[in-house]
């Protein structure tokens, strides 16, 4: 009835999974609780589950990152102090848990942190910077965010009921076979995986065709900012890649589940071959996180220089070059395995080659900042924050792509600390400046400066005090994924890398106390006219949160940086420009498409992991139904009416018109 | 100065590329029909992408029979000669559904959609029944890494063409319930891609799966 499930999957006799999931499911029901005490439920189904609006869509993407953010992090914490006790001693985690506990910490980061809050920001922020009203599949966009959390959701769900993978984050066969791997951990990989990539691919398909098909009059291809190149980029990457990572999944399922031979040690199976198609997608995912980063920078760098970027086409050809190499390198990641010298020497070369598009951009951010008035905002502490990180980081990985140097340094903590260097350097410190830049216009007031410039200080050095270390640990030879060891010069390294990510930690902290510090002060903080930084593209010339249908009229492109030079038309004019005629709007009706879909994604997923045949049949039909009577459903629009888009509006224009007469009447 | 000016009425952009009057995509979002088509092409294109890693996979392995049967030994070119007819001529009348779409022409609509299916239907018979007979003779997927490929490429494929066949039932049904409406044309649009973005990938799979096992 249950396929493999029984009481056996709940940790009843490990002291940690059980306290650490009944903390989790106490926080969940609590929240529950609340939002059913304080009658918030219908308004989160109405204005939030339901919503086809890409603005709260987006929010959604980067609350659910910011909450698996805590997650993976508590991993982080945990091997750390594993590391600090396992000298000669065997620690607080038995191996096959600290197994679970890393692998879970790089499949959470990457997939359901840094994924979702890159794409979360393209969400929100797109539409609103080519100026139109959403994007261009506003349901098929609910029901993308929607299957990255059952991701996400089937993930946690593997802390309490059953076990995570032990394989690391990318499960490599033969290990990753079920011979080697007889629970349902990689199960769990693979259809969280499976639900969430899907829920990626669409969302790439959707902004894709956002960027390619809609956008306002006059917005070409050389007028778009900065952030909707990089999100092209990225878009495009996800298209071509993530259908790589869903077919090496599909093979890996059907030899765990079919006894097919794609990867096993007999009847021929070929395991490089998984190592050759997941990097296929793994490299090119490297750059579909990073890219979005990049374009934040740009618009952050040039918004608080007071400058247009600098070298614009120079970042566009760079842009588009590395969205082309990030195919031509994946062999990179594992030099070691026998590829030979000249196939080593092609992709060494390749790898190396990268750099270069990279460093253009690096010079187009300083020679941005040359000259500027740089106002020294969080945003920009980020951004510079992460040209020094991830200058270094980035230089590690050329004298890694060196395969020579390589099969020295290969899956040493000399590795752990590139890739970090990258990532936390540069994706997380792009998310942390795009939150903070784009977070008044989502919810229409600031963030508290004093925490945000702490919780800056305090990830960047806790940054290079917990990952220099490894560096240097790598070079002693300590290999990654080790739950103990008994070399004595390793440990100084790995208490101050402790050290280092106890900083970290004090950085969220400071984090979260920002945000319950602004939410309390969101009356001094709140932006009036939608435009609280002096902003040059499009998303500032809307209300701060904009109205559904984003813009009253669609904007009319006549130049590079349009916001900026209706701005300057009205400074110098003394008023704004003359109230347009107002017309109704349609707007995509809500729909609860998206949360059903999950739920049943949600039972084929958990159903697959514990061969329960039944319910697999089941949600298949609960799918396919949710989907015929979306397709049935009669209307799909609403209207708004020409009244009410007048009266937002012109809400907005006093505001604006009121900070125009201040400004002409007192010039700073 | 006078020169943009003049230049407006061609150039209501200042794209400054005035005169033919064509401003693409510069004049704004593009027509929902486009919008549409297009999204399904660059999904179609990922759905490429996943074939071509299946693909990928079956050149790799396609050597690895672990003392089991070659490609050679086991496929009946003359049947999957018989399931190719039926999906080529299958898309040919998928095409005519579109035209009697084109025509609103409803009966001929269904005609050609039932058409479609059968043939369909037929091509998914034949492979299943290859499957099966394979799977009967002990050379099963789990046979070697090569059956496994093969399985995988050729089932990947027909789960597509049974996904389709579902999906034009359910069209059926809508246009028989709903009529010619905006949105079923561009769902009969969005059918008419994937049906024939099956055919090329079976064009595919018959040329580097069937045809090249019968090399020497």
């Amino acid at each position: 009835m249950l396929g493999k499930l029984n009481w056996a999957a709940l940790p009843l006799d490990e002291p940690i999974p059980l306290v650490a999931s009944a903390m989790v499911i106490c926080v969940i029901i609590g929240v529950l609780v609340l939002a059913v005490m304080k009658g918030w439920v219908p308004y989160l189904w109405r204005e939030w589950i339901t919503s086809v609006d890409h603005k709260r869509i987006g929010v959604m993407y980067c609350v659910l990152a910011l909450v698996m953010l805590l997650r993976g992090f508590t991993d982080a914490l945990m091997m750390r102090s594993q590391q600090v006790l396992a000298f000669h001693a065997a620690g607080y985690l038995p191996p096959s848990h600290y197994d679970q506990i890393f692998s879970a910490h790089g499949t959470i980061m990457i997939f359901f942190v840094a994924m979702p809050f890159v794409i979360g920001l393209m969400n929100f922020v797109i539409p609103l910077q080519l100026g139109v009203r959403d994007v261009a599949f506003p349901t098929l966009n609910s029901v993308s965010f929607w299957l990255t959390a059952v991701g996400a959701l089937l993930t946690n769900i593997s802390l309490f009921v059953g076990e995570f993978a032990k394989t690391g984050w990318l499960p490599y066969p033969p290990l990753s076979e079920l011979t080697y791997s007889p629970g349902v951990g990689v199960d769990y990989w693979l259809w969280s995986l499976q639900i969430s990539g899907i829920g990626t691919l669409l969302s790439g398909v959707n902004l894709v065709v956002t960027i390619l098909k809609m956008r306002a009059p006059g917005m070409s291809y050389l007028r778009m900012p900065m952030f909707c190149w990089t999100a092209l980029a990225s878009n495009l990457l996800v298209v071509a890649a993530f259908p790589i990572l869903t077919a090496t999944s599909a093979m890996l399922i059907l030899d765990r589940y079919l006894g097919f031979h794609f990867f096993t040690n007999e009847a021929g199976g070929n395991a490089v071959m998984f190592m050759n198609l997941i990097w296929a997608w793994g490299h090119p995912e490297v750059y579909i996180l990073i890219l979005p980063a990049f374009g934040v920078f740009s618009e952050v760098i040039s918004t608080f220089s007071g400058k247009p970027l600098f070298g614009y086409r120079s970042m566009v050809m760079a842009t588009m070059a590395i969205c082309v190499l990030a195919f031509m390198v994946w062999l990179h990641h594992f030099f070691t395995m026998g590829a030979g010298g000249d196939v080593n020497a092609f992709f060494g070369i390749m790898t190396m080659v990268i750099a270069v598009p990279t460093g253009v951009k690096v010079y187009n951010w300083l020679f941005t900042l040359f000259g500027g008035r740089i106002r020294y905002t969080s945003p920009v502490l980020w951004s510079i924050g992460f040209m020094v990180t991830f200058v270094i980081g980035g230089m590690t990985g050329v004298l890694m792509a060196v395969p020579p140097a390589d099969f020295v340094l290969h899956n040493s903590l000399f590795l752990i600390a590139h890739f970090h260097n990258v990532i936390i350097g540069g994706v997380l410190f792009g998310v942390f400046a795009g939150y903070t830049y784009w977070f008044p216009k989502a919810f229409g007031f600031r963030l508290d400066e004093r925490w945000g410039k702490a919780a800056f200080w305090l990830w960047l050095i806790g940054f290079y005090v917990a990952f220099m270390p490894l560096y240097v640990l790598g070079f002693l030879g300590m290999t990654r994924r080790m739950q103990h060891y008994d070399v004595a010069a390793w440990r100084p390294w790995l208490l101050v890398a402790a050290a280092g990510a106890l900083l970290i930690l004090a950085g969220i902290g400071c984090q979260i106390a920002q945000l319950a510090v602004s939410i309390k002060n969101r009356h001094k903080l709140q932006d009036l006219t939608g435009d609280p930084w002096d902003g040059r593209s499009l998303e500032w010339a809307t209300a701060s949160p904009p109205p559904a249908f984003n813009f009253a009229i669609m904007p009319d492109v006549r130049g590079e940086e349009p916001y900026w030079t209706m701005k300057q038309t009205a400074i110098a004019r003394h008023q704004l420009r003359e109230e347009a005629h107002y017309e109704a709007i349609e707007a995509p009706r809500n729909t609860s498409t998206g949360i059903i879909a999950a739920f049943f994604a949600t039972l084929i997923g958990f159903a697959m992991i514990w061969h329960i045949w039944w319910m697999v049949a089941l949600g298949l039909a609960g799918a396919f139904a949710t989907f015929v009577a979306f397709a049935w459903r009669e209307q799909s629009e609403i209207t708004i009416p020409a009244a009410e888009v007048a009266a937002i509006d012109r809400a907005n224009r006093a505001a604006r018109s009121m900070a125009l007469s201040q400004m002409t009447r007192s010039p700073q | 100065m006078s020169a943009i000016d003049s230049a407006a009425p061609f150039d209501p952009y200042r794209l400054g590329r005035g005169g033919d009057g064509d401003l693409g995509q510069a004049g704004g979002p593009a027509p929902k029909r486009v919008i549409v088509a297009y999204g399904f092409w660059i999904f179609l294109l990922s759905d490429i992408v996943m074939f071509s890693a299946f693909f990928a996979s079956y050149a790799v392995l396609a050597g690895a029979t672990a003392h089991g049967p070659t490609g050679r030994q086991i496929f009946d070119l003359g049947e999957v000669a018989a399931e190719t007819a039926c999906l080529l001529l299958s898309s040919f009348s998928c095409g005519m559904a579109a035209v009697a779409t084109g025509a609103r022409n409803k009966t001929a609509f269904y005609l050609a959609m039932i058409v479609t299916f059968v043939l369909g239907a037929i091509f998914i018979t034949l492979e299943v029944r290859e499957f099966i007979g394979l799977i009967e003779a002990g050379d099963g997927p789990s046979r070697s890494a090569f059956l496994s490929a093969f399985f995988a490429l050729v089932g990947c494929h027909g789960a597509h063409v049974s996904a389709g066949l579902l999906w034009l039932l359910t069209m059926i049904a809508q246009v028989y319930a709903k009529g010619f409406r905006a949105e079923m044309l561009r769902r009969i649009l969005c059918f008419n891609l994937f049906w024939h973005a099956l055919d090329i990938i079976w064009v595919a799979v018959f040329t580097v799966v069937y045809l090249l096992a019968g090399r020497p």
